[in-house]
């Protein structure tokens, strides 16, 4: 895991050593300071030698200058390195993403997959600068000033010595406890968000059952809950901090009393107990700092974990060595075609698919949930692989084309459609990047979309929102077939992408298909029977299986299940408007 | 959550519209059960303060007045007396623990202040904002809310349990300091104070710059945020049209961007903390060299070398709280807009209820209508007029009437206009129209989650005004399009509907809605816990487990939202199945999508743009040949 994440400082690797020397460099003339400092008080102050007070003090000064360019040089590079390892990796996994197949992408959800590129890289890029500039500083300021108190007084530092296997021992205790309980504390804090997000977007229901006291009473009981967790965690972690202190003092105090004692038999100068008593706070700073740093670590590896998850996902679909990219024709063929999602799951999600479509045809897909319909048609434009058998287009099949070729000449109209932020114009433009003002008016004709952008005030120009919240369902599937329009496709396929589209405008669409556009292959999915009735051949497609193939009159007269939705909703049961209106 | 709305914690940081009064009622809110526990904080860390100052004083003393004259006994040839130094250093040593101990008993006290008071408002909010009306929840990003709750409860917790303690800690530092400084020396105390100005000058300079980089940052990353966010959404879509390069290419330039601000905002950041240290290092020097200078001219007149020594650990101990305290003061500036949220939420006006009418259980004793406090399965509306005091019982039977209805979500905007309609118990009534028509709108009106701004509603012949809201919707069931589930079991989720059903009565009502048979077959049957937004249940199921959360309320009305999404046909007839025997002997209002729904009402009731067009029975309005007409055909007539 380590490994997958350090390839990205790539670009940075001088920053990121540069940054821990000088970092070095500024510990180095801290640790020099004091000594320098015990010098002016013993050889200047003391004995009231000014001129040793100026030019030990010129000294410090010159050091302190040193340190303090050592400092700035150790943030700038810090903060470089560590951003830019963020960039990588942030480029990285969305690079890596974009390369994912529809198999990669249905494991991660949007949420998880935004998270791992914002709140997950922010954290590592934190923790790895604190590594740069802290880890080994903390360390090496421990180190350096014990060095210094031993050389020193030797036997002075042993107190140091004692306090700090102390102190080290109760941080491990307890940084390791209440690692758990905070852990513990985050996922009930969690699940009381999750209640609040529940009532939020619940609240008509809350009130139209009058349960406002109810809801009331079990959070209450749940805040309570938490608030005991809180208070036991932070009591745990509050206990720190007497320990702490007493160390310090304990330390303080057994330095004063062996330190005057030693001064009085001569072993000691007062400069030289000054400087011991101020490496006491930098030595127990340092342990403190350590201890953080680990919480920190431990902290960030979680997200560490889920970025190297994403770096290490490899596409499940890969273009073929000798690529072909030239797609003859829009026929279509399925030659003992088995496939299913998971390899382990014991029953196909389709069993034993065969079906020739010659181009140009317009064929309906019908079935129940479940029946595999979209499962069907994703293998065509090889957004998923067999597992056995093979798909072929206009006479080859899908995995001996260049994938960019093939979809460009296979364009879906995903039955969860997307619009994005930007004008109408450049949403269409997805299709064909090149397309004029005039091919795009002309595609949203025939996606009969035209009518309803012209009554938009910026008509072409309209800005869609994000997730194109700013027209309607219908209007958006309109959209999405115009964009799937401009790639002039060999093969067409709609995705139950007429659902929320009322009946007459659907019937149009199908019409302006049929006279415009009669080369390419058209393949219809839908829950209504009016969508494909009209088509040349209608596939009924129930549990991973073609149940039956033929026209409306046949399957009428043939297949049961045909037959028994269309009586379901002719006879009483149909959509009475137009769907998917919210 | 991470919809559009919920990146408050990535906005800039925001201003505070009024601090004082903010801060006021923050510090209000906290007191109300804790000044006890304030006051002892209080105390507490002036003895932690002042048994840390004593310490660093101590270390003049050790050196004047017992090391040095020991040093002197010895060189003259006599025996140190170590009895004085060991008294002081047991004394210092008792002051130690007390300061320790006090430390510790501030710390623990501020664990149950700050939890409490999280408690306190946690409780508060969640309260007040189950009193809002539905109004507030249609106007307010749900992101915002629940950014209440996450950000902004959270800030306070850090600023209440560290930056307050601590800056109260840091100015007591401060003061005793200074006073200990001043006390040894005047005139180093200046050039230390002088020191102090121009780190606070630094401070400011490199703090405005890097605040301007981390705004610029806070910025860049919601961009990025909200590109990455649509990308993934999309992502399926990238894949169909070959988008992948050009993605790539536009995330890049985010990114770059990102990177520069991230890296100049951490850059300054980076920087303060040594220039500070270096320039407490240079305040250290000055200092030395003035006391020396001083001490020299004076020849030990005005300064003694333990007193310089003493200063110069002072010097250092002053320098640090004052830099604590500015970081603070940031932290404190975020506290407080996040409590400036919390308070917003919390004056939010709550729903109000002036309805005097009240739903009770009633038996019919000699032909007249009794109160009964048992479950009678009669329900009769109370109405104590309130001129006389007289009490009538009216039976509940479901009679809706709406006489001459305006309303609109805000004044100036009105969305329905003049809706008449009646519907006698038991009663079905379809509304049909395009979107936007104001379907929804008249049904959020029989509830009251909305009030009409002209007109008349009456139920049973009471205008719904003078009903109770928490009665009137408890008379009234409700089965939304968004089926909204809680993570709960399904048991549970059923029994909503009437907290006191039994387990039987929960099946029985499952049974009615079709759902029992899918309920057996999960593993944990009515035991299974429905996952967050019901992700292991199908639609179809999901429609039907509010259907039976409706039919276990037994209300005499209804209002139904029929579900558009495109579901298969079979599980499309079961629901349909369901809602037909849950509508059975009710009056019932109804958005209806489906033909078997409009057929079999009463009346059907064409909206379109918040006017009633047309109304009639199914055959009636075919033969007008209007709207209805042609949304039924498909055809323009």
């Amino acid at each position: 895991m380590i490994k997958t994440l350090a390839v990205h400082i790539k670009g940075y690797i001088r920053e990121s050593v540069m940054t821990p020397l000088f970092m070095i460099l500024e510990v180095v003339m801290e640790t020099i300071i004091p000594w320098l400092m015990a010098s002016m008080i013993d050889e200047g102050v003391s004995k009231g030698n000014l001129n040793h007070v100026v030019t030990t003090g010129l000294l410090m000064g010159l050091c302190a200058l040193v340190a303090l360019f050592a400092g700035y040089m150790g943030g700038v590079f810090g903060a470089k390195a560590s951003a830019g390892f963020a960039k990588n990796l942030r480029e990285a996994m969305f690079i890596n993403i974009q390369s994912f197949s529809f198999a990669n992408i249905d494991k991660y959800s949007t949420a998880g997959l935004v998270t791992r590129m914002t709140t997950d890289v922010t954290n590592l890029q934190n923790a790895y600068q604190m590594i740069l500039r802290i880890c080994f500083r903390a360390p090496i300021n421990l180190i350096a000033a014990m060095t210094m108190t031993l050389i020193i007084n030797a036997k002075l530092a042993t107190v140091y010595l004692v306090a700090i296997a102390f102190l080290a021992l109760v941080l491990i205790f307890v940084v390791s406890r209440t690692y758990k309980l905070f852990s513990e504390v985050f996922e009930r804090y969690d699940d009381l968000n999750a209640n609040v997000q529940e009532n939020v977007s619940s609240i008509r229901v809350v009130k139209a059952f009058v349960r406002e006291e109810h809801e009331v009473g079990k959070f209450n009981k749940a805040a309570y809950n938490l608030y005991r967790l809180f208070v036991k965690a932070e009591n745990m972690m509050v206990s720190v901090s007497p320990v702490m202190t007493l160390t310090v003092y304990g330390s303080m105090i057994a330095i004063s009393w062996f330190g005057a004692n030693m001064i009085v038999g001569g072993e000691l100068s007062t400069g030289e107990l000054t400087s011991m008593l101020t490496f006491c706070m930098q030595i127990l700073m340092s342990l403190m700092m350590l201890a953080l740093i680990f919480v920190m670590l431990t902290m960030s590896m979680a997200s560490a974990k889920r970025i190297s998850g994403v770096l290490s996902e490899r596409s499940t679909l890969t273009n073929p060595e000798d690529p072909d990219y030239d797609v003859p024709d829009g026929s279509i063929d399925f030659e003992n075609v088995f496939f299913s999602y998971s390899k382990k799951s014991e029953r196909p999600v389709l069993n034993n698919i065969n079906l020739s479509i010659s181009s140009g045809e317009t064929i309906g897909i019908i079935g129940g949930t479940g029946s595999s319909k979209t499962s069907l048609v994703n293998l065509i434009g090889r957004l998923y692989d067999v597992n056995e058998g093979s798909v072929k287009v206009g006479g080859k099949d899908v995995r001996s084309y260049d994938l960019e070729t093939l979809r460009d000449k296979v364009s879906v109209v995903l039955q969860k459609n997307v619009l994005f932020s930007g004008t109408i114009l450049d949403n269409l433009r997805w299709g064909n990047e090149n397309a004029t003002e005039e091919e795009c008016v002309k595609a949203c004709r025939l996606a009969c979309a035209d009518d309803f952008i012209q009554t938009f005030p910026e008509k072409y120009n309209t800005k869609i929102e994000q997730g194109g919240t700013n027209v309607s369902g219908g209007q958006k599937q309109r959209l999405c077939i115009a964009r799937a329009l401009l790639k002039k496709p060999k093969i067409l396929i709609l995705d139950d992408s007429t659902s929320a589209v009322d009946t007459a405008t659907d019937a149009k669409i199908r019409r302006a298909f049929a006279e415009e556009i009669p080369d390419t292959t058209k393949l219809i999915i839908s829950q209504r029977v009016s969508s494909v009735e009209n088509a040349d051949r209608i596939v009924v497609m129930d549990n991973g299986e073609i149940n039956a193939v033929g026209t409306h009159e046949q399957l009428l007269e043939s297949c049961e299940i045909y037959r028994e939705i269309y009586v379901a909703q002719t006879v009483g049961n149909g959509d009475f408007d137009k769907k998917g209106e919210m | 959550m991470a919809g559009p709305h919920g990146r408050r914690n990535m906005q800039p940081r925001p201003k505070v519209k009024d601090p004082k009064k903010t801060f006021k009622r923050l510090f209000g809110v906290i007191l109300e059960k804790y000044t006890i526990h304030l006051i002892a904080v209080f105390v507490c860390i002036i003895v932690s303060v002042l048994a840390n100052v004593q310490g660093t004083m101590f270390i003049q003393k050790l050196i004047d007045d017992y090391i040095i004259p020991m040093v002197q006994t010895v060189t003259a040839g006599g025996v140190a007396d170590f009895t004085p130094l060991l008294l002081a250093i047991t004394r210092v040593a008792a002051f130690y623990l007390v300061g320790a101990a006090a430390t510790y008993a501030y710390s623990r006290i501020m664990v149950y202040v700050t939890q409490g008071t999280m408690l306190n408002l946690r409780r508060r909010i969640f309260e007040h904002m189950e009193s809002l009306p539905v109004k507030y929840f249609d106007t307010h990003p749900h992101g915002d809310i629940m950014s209440v709750y996450t950000n902004d409860v959270d800030t306070l917790r850090q600023m209440i349990s560290q930056s307050m303690p601590q800056m109260f800690s840091s100015l007591i530092t401060i003061v005793s300091v200074l006073v200990s400084m001043v006390m040894l020396s005047i005139p180093l105390t200046l050039v230390s104070v002088g020191m102090v100005f121009v780190m606070m000058f630094a401070t400011k300079t490199i703090a405005s710059k890097s605040g301007k980089f981390f705004l610029a940052q806070q910025q860049d990353l919601g961009k990025e945020n909200g590109y990455i966010e649509e990308m993934m959404k999309g992502q399926k879509v990238v894949k169909v049209f070959n988008h992948e390069k050009k993605s790539v290419e536009e995330f890049k330039e985010l990114n770059e961007k990102l990177f520069h601000s991230s890296y100049n905002a951490n850059k300054f950041a980076n920087i303060l903390m040594p220039v500070n240290a270096q320039l407490g290092n240079v305040s250290y020097v000055l200092c030395a060299i003035t006391g020396c200078l001083l001490f020299v001219i004076s020849g030990g007149a005005w300064i003694t070398v333990g007193r310089i020594v003493s200063f110069l650990s002072f010097n250092k101990s002053f320098s640090q709280p004052i830099n604590q305290l500015s970081q603070q003061i940031n932290s404190i500036v975020m506290a407080l807009a996040g409590a400036e949220r919390v308070f917003e939420l919390l004056d939010e006006e709550s729903e109000q209820d002036n309805g005097y009418v009240t739903l009770v259980n009633a038996e019919k004793k000699d032909g007249r209508l009794c109160e009964s406090d048992k479950r009678t399965g009669v329900w009769a509306w109370k109405h104590v007029h309130q001129a006389t005091g007289e009490v009538e019982y009216k039976p509940l039977e479901g009679a809706l009437v709406m006489d001459d209805v305006d309303f609109g979500y805000t004044d100036d905007k009105i969305v329905l206009h003049n809706i008449d309609l009646y519907a006698k118990p038991g009663q079905k009534i379809a509304f049909v129209g395009s979107t936007g028509a104001g379907k929804t709108t008249i049904t959020n009106l029989i509830n009251r989650f909305y009030d009409i701004q002209d007109g008349k509603i009456r139920y049973d012949g009471i205008n719904i005004n003078k009903i109770k809201k928490s009665d009137l919707r408890r008379s009234l069931g409700i089965v939304l399009q968004e089926t909204s589930l809680f993570s709960d079991t399904i048991m549970e989720n059923i029994r909503y509907g009437r907290l006191d059903a039994t387990d039987e009565e929960v099946i029985a009502a499952a049974k009615l809605a079709n759902a029992d048979s899918f309920i057996r077959q999960l593993p944990n049957g009515y035991q299974t816990v429905i996952k967050a937004d019901g992700g292991n249940l199908s639609q179809g199921q999901r429609q039907m487990l509010a259907i039976a959360r409706a039919a276990v309320a037994d209300p005499p009305a209804l209002i139904l939202d029929e579900a558009t999404s495109s579901i298969d046909t079979r599980t499309e007839k079961m629901v349909q199945e369901s809602m037909d025997k849950l509508m059975k002997g009710r009056t019932t209002f109804v958005i209806a999508h489906r033909l078997s729904t409009v057929k079999n009402s009463d009346c059907i009731i064409v909206l379109e743009k918040g006017r009633i067009i047309e109304r009639g029975t199914h055959d009636q309005l075919l033969e007008q040949k209007g709207k209805y007409y042609q949304l039924y055909t498909g055809k323009a007539s």
